[in-house]
């Protein structure tokens, strides 16, 4: 019995999305008085020991070449060995880009219930039911897995990530891997500095801003607040921003603390990929913008004017 | 060349969502339904368009459901393929979907299985993964970008922190993002074509869930918007910082 954690990595290091991961994990382990390890796969620059002060008592790490490169038929081999040997009953995945390529594949290979886009700790009291955002954020649910492996994948910025103090034993893995069917040729990085899903402060810019040239008052915001920027679908669609700027019901669903939407309107299909936010901001210079409803502050103004304000004045907060 | 374009029908991205049977039922009255988008504008459209380049590609399109998505499957098919084949169950566990799918899969020998990311209804992102496990292939999630030689695909995909270029050789699912393909809209030759095609219904396999949902729930409302003067932006700026404490 134990619970396994999929430590996730990029650029050689480990994501905020990983320790919160991690920090479930190892939640879930002390709920059920169970030991919490982690599996590590490819080669990394990150020290792996600091990672015991988040509560992770032991970790896997496969430092094979091979697996430098996401092949989510790869790792779901080299996961499903560790989790079969160490008797594994929780495995836990961030929700990310790499959750949602390897966590469906070890449920179908495993036979263990899957809940990706998990909200909340699972409520043990009977059975083991996990909450998770349904139609987009507009609803949750209350899923029962009903294996008795299960499979959690945790929604970027859900959980807390809680430092308990302890050591973790690293141990090397060598998992039996048959040869890759996937070549990478390149890679190239996001523009935006800091990940989208992972951003506490969102920046976003709709249409109001009348064009791709404007976006200049967008990033300055951003800046200050060492915010991720977004955008909204007709934005990405004008190809005014790239796809991966994209929020929405079609596009990405983010949860920030703060999210700023600037210029725009607020549609059903936009809100329902920022409802999550804690604190939503508009600026828009239509009052009766649908966002406003659904917004905890708000200005009533032209964004050119009102988003240089704001900039200057989180500058000033910022260096008081 | 032989593709497998899996489709969901989905609530109206403008659908009203609430529950019946003290919430655990999703309250289908009056809700108009649609193709789930990434299915249609980036999974089915790239699937279209590789078999306009290729004529002797056959194009499947599959949905796992009951009669009444029928109709979205007519939908589909008036944008392209040659034939559909609905599996006749209901059920909410992906992974009973998905061995439905990987089962006709199986049986029919494609080279390209092609989902969307996710469905915008419950938000699993799951079935590409299944199906690329149960059929053992490989699986590129959250394609941005897919060109086929012969049997070699080149393929973009999202990764943590960018995108990333792969060389995969036939078979294998993927799973369609934004990027794909671009939305279009069906013509009316199309459309009158979809009426006449095959429509195949096959009973499922036998498979257990894995999962069952318990209860469903609507977040809370908001309490409402705290609106501050366009000329009194140090007042927003105070609210976040004291009030909010988001910056």
């Amino acid at each position: 019995m134990s619970v396994l954690i999929f430590i996730d990595h990029a650029e050689e290091q480990i994501k905020k999305a990983s320790l919160e991961a991690i920090s479930y994990g190892v939640k879930i382990a002390q709920q059920t008085g169970t030991t919490a390890e982690g599996i590590v796969l490819g080669n990394l620059t990150d020290d792996l020991a600091v990672l015991g002060k988040y509560g992770v008592q032991k970790i896997h790490h496969a430092a094979d070449a091979n697996l430098d490169h996401l092949d989510a038929q790869q790792y779901t081999a080299a996961i499903a060995q560790l989790a079969q040997s160490i008797n594994a009953d929780v495995i836990v995945f961030s929700n990310n880009t790499t959750g949602k390529a390897i966590a469906p594949r070890l449920s179908a290979k495993l036979k263990a219930g899957l809940v990706s886009g998990a909200v909340a700790l699972p409520d043990t009291t009977n059975g083991f039911t996990v909450k998770k955002n349904v139609f987009s954020g507009k609803a949750f649910a209350n899923i029962t897995i009903t294996t008795p492996v299960k499979i959690i994948a945790l929604s970027p910025n859900a959980y807390k990530i809680e430092e308990v103090g302890g050591s973790t034993e690293l141990v090397t893995y060598t998992p039996t891997l048959a040869a890759s069917k996937v070549k990478v040729i390149s890679s190239t990085k996001a523009s935006g500095e800091i990940p989208l899903a992972e951003a506490e402060i969102v920046v976003s810019g709709g249409r109001g801003l009348k064009g791709p040239e404007n976006w200049g008052i967008v990033e300055d915001l951003a800046k200050v607040l060492h915010a991720g920027l977004a955008c909204s679908r007709p934005v990405a669609d004008a190809h005014w921003r790239p796809h991966n700027e994209h929020v929405g019901q079609t596009g990405g669903a983010i949860a920030p603390n703060l999210y700023i939407a600037i210029g725009i309107s607020g549609a059903i299909q936009h809100l329902a990929g920022v409802n999550r936010s804690k604190v939503i901001v508009v600026i828009n210079k239509d009052a009766e913008a649908p966002f406003f409803k659904a917004a905890d502050y708000g200005i009533v103004g032209d964004a050119f004017e009102v988003v240089p304000k704001l900039t200057a004045a989180i500058n000033k907060l910022k260096g008081a | 060349m032989k593709i497998l374009v899996c489709i969901s029908k989905t609530p109206d991205t403008t659908a009203k969502i609430a529950f019946t049977d003290s919430n655990t039922k999703f309250d289908t009255n009056g809700v108009q339904w649609i193709i789930n988008p990434s299915d249609e504008w980036y999974a089915l459209v790239r699937a279209v368009e590789l078999k306009e380049k290729d004529p002797s590609t056959v194009l499947h399109l599959i949905s796992v459901g009951q009669a009444d998505t029928d109709p979205i499957i007519r939908k589909a098919l008036a944008l392209g393929g040659d034939e559909a084949i609905r599996v006749n169950a209901d059920s909410h566990d992906s992974f009973y979907i998905a061995s439905q799918i990987a089962a006709v899969a199986k049986e029919g020998g494609y080279d390209l299985v092609f989902t969307g990311k996710e469905t915008i209804d419950y938000n699993g992102s799951s079935i590409g993964g299944m199906v690329a496990e149960l059929l053992d292939q490989p699986y590129i999630a959250l394609a941005t970008k897919f060109e086929l030689n012969g049997v070699q695909a080149s393929i973009s995909r999202e990764i943590e922190g960018g995108e990333e270029v792969a060389e995969v050789t036939l078979p294998l699912v993927l799973s369609a993002s934004k990027g794909l393909a671009e939305q279009r809209i069906p013509n009316m030759k199309g459309i009158m074509g979809a009426r006449t095609k095959p429509l195949k219904v096959v009973e499922p396999v036998a498979v257990d869930t894995l999962t069952t949902i318990s209860s469903f729930g609507l977040p809370p409302a908001k309490a409402g918007v705290k609106l501050v003067d366009a000329d009194n932006v140090d007042e927003l700026v105070r609210l976040l910082h004291e009030e909010a404490k988001a910056i």
